[in-house]
């Protein structure tokens, strides 16, 4: 189980005895847990069980919390996005059902990470930030129903872009880093749903995956979430030479990442 | 525990670059992206009796997702082949023909990447699937996608290197965004793209092992596959 590979790299966040003694009994408890469960899917670690854990500090435990917060920072901002949308019934009735399942993993992620953050590594989960969607006037994602759909296209494949970009950043710790991941290709889905929900309409001709780092009819504003999407060169491997593949077709093959300075740039376009 | 005694990834050497060069592959030599395992032991791939073994470490890995981008890569190339496909609309010609070529350019990459560390071709076992059939297809590239997701997520924590970790990231995500859409083919409109039988309540998405993954997928592939020396 992943867990005991993050409870090993910790030390318990306290001098006396007595409280370390219970950390290093605990941690043989849960060790003989995962002994039980070793086919037990990371995803399936119960929240109870994440509640349970004593607190812990470690070296780089200050870093992990950096990322995960700038993670929640994100998802914040997708649920009350989602949630304000739901809210103001400027969804079609035939595609609640989509969003409402989109809003139900931003809620599930928002409250995912604050456990993590402030129960596994006894840190302190950031709050809310006061989001403008009109970005400062410029959009009426709650009145239009394409400007919607034109921005939670924009969130989501910068959500995508975001967890891409912060993988490396936690993989000293094996359970974050997958949970990294299995948020990273939930968000992908997403974005793909409504890439593909926004050309079906007749909205815009993407597909559900990024064409040569092309924004489609999203506006302009939006540039900086696809910049790099048009990169054919992987690991010093050019595929379209490689291959002989159209470049945009390599190009929709591998997503790319994207810094959380350039993510937190797109980000404050929608902070009030 | 990650194999702390091996460090298969490394600039091309000139030496690695002559072979290629003289090889002819001269875009992956002037790429400079060729594993090279600096272990003697691991250097020799043994060929296993009418089968291939992954090999340990990171090198293991790439072969692990080279094995299942060989797997898609066949898929998709049957696929555009058969009645479903000559049949299908413009919407799913044009999915069908993307995921063809996605797959196949993450295929050439792997070998391209792994070198003289690849394994075989698989040989690969189609017989479950009709061709002709919309809904045999459709739900064979639902499992493939789903799994290959599944695969990559669960073998990311494995990877010692972060430009790998990096580049799996890449093809991840994009498996993912297929996963969705063949979904959506499937059942249009509803919320199967991220359903809840992929996804927990804690918006996680399932993570699958190694035998987990290479069973499901051993329906398909004939060639034996000795992964006993992946990381675990």
């Amino acid at each position: 189980m992943n867990l005991l590979k993050l409870l090993d790299t910790m030390c318990p966040d306290t001098k006396t005895p007595e409280e370390k003694d219970t950390f290093f009994s605990r941690r043989d408890a849960f060790r003989q847990f995962g002994d039980l469960s070793k086919k037990m899917a990371m995803a399936a670690i119960p929240l109870g069980i994440l509640s349970a854990l004593p607190k812990v500090a470690k070296a780089d435990t200050a870093s992990l919390i950096g990322v995960l917060n700038y993670a929640l920072t994100l998802e914040h901002l997708e649920y009350r996005y989602y949630q304000t949308g739901i809210e103001s019934n400027v969804i079609t009735s035939a595609d609640r059902v989509i969003f409402q399942k989109i809003r139900d993993h931003e809620l599930a992620h928002v409250k995912f990470l604050q456990e993590v953050i402030a129960i596994v590594l006894g840190g302190t989960p950031v709050e809310e930030p006061n989001f403008d969607f009109t970005a400062g006037g410029n959009f009426a994602p709650f009145t239009d129903y394409p400007t919607f759909l034109a921005l939670s296209q924009a969130f989501e494949d910068t959500g995508v872009r975001a967890y891409k970009g912060q993988a490396a950043n936690v993989k000293e710790s094996d359970v974050v880093l997958t949970a990294a991941l299995s948020i990273h290709s939930v968000e992908a889905r997403h974005a793909s749903m409504v890439r593909r929900l926004r050309t079906k309409k007749g909205q815009d001709t993407v597909k559900g995956w990024i064409t040569n780092g092309s924004i489609g009819s999203l506006p302009v504003a939006t540039q900086a979430i696809y910049a790099g999407e048009e990169n054919v060169s992987q690991g010093g491997v050019n595929v379209v030479s490689l291959t002989g593949i159209d470049a945009g077709a390599v190009s929709e093959a591998w997503d790319e990442p994207l810094t959380d300075q350039q993510v937190l740039g797109i980000a404050s376009l929608f902070l009030a | 525990m990650k194999n702390e005694g091996i460090k298969p990834v490394r600039l091309v050497k000139s030496a690695n670059r002559r072979e290629f060069l003289k090889r002819g592959t001269l875009s992956v030599a002037t790429a400079g992206l060729l594993l090279v395992g600096c272990n003697e032991d691991e250097d020799m791939m043994p060929p296993m009796m009418g089968g291939v073994s992954l090999g340990s470490g990171d090198i293991g890995i790439l072969n692990y997702a080279y094995a299942l981008e060989q797997l898609e890569a066949a898929f998709y190339a049957a696929v555009l082949g058969g009645g479903y496909f000559a049949n299908a609309n413009a919407e799913e010609k044009t999915i069908m023909g993307d995921l063809e070529k996605h797959e196949r350019a993450h295929r050439e990459f792997f070998k391209a990447a792994l070198g003289n560390m690849a394994i075989a071709d698989l040989e690969v076992d189609f017989s479950s699937i009709d061709f002709n059939s919309r809904t045999s297809v459709l739900n064979a590239a639902k499992t493939f996608e789903d799994l290959g997701v599944a695969a990559y997520n669960g073998a990311g924590q494995f990877l010692e290197s972060s430009d790998f970790l990096l580049i799996a990231g890449k093809i991840v995500s994009v498996e993912a965004r297929h996963a969705a859409a063949i979904r959506d083919l499937i059942n249009p409109g509803s919320a199967d793209f991220a359903g809840d039988d992929l996804i927990d309540a804690n918006g996680l998405e399932r993570t699958l092992n190694f035998t987990q993954v290479l069973t499901a997928a051993s329906t398909y592939v004939k060639t034996p596959i000795d992964f006993s020396q992946l990381p675990s």
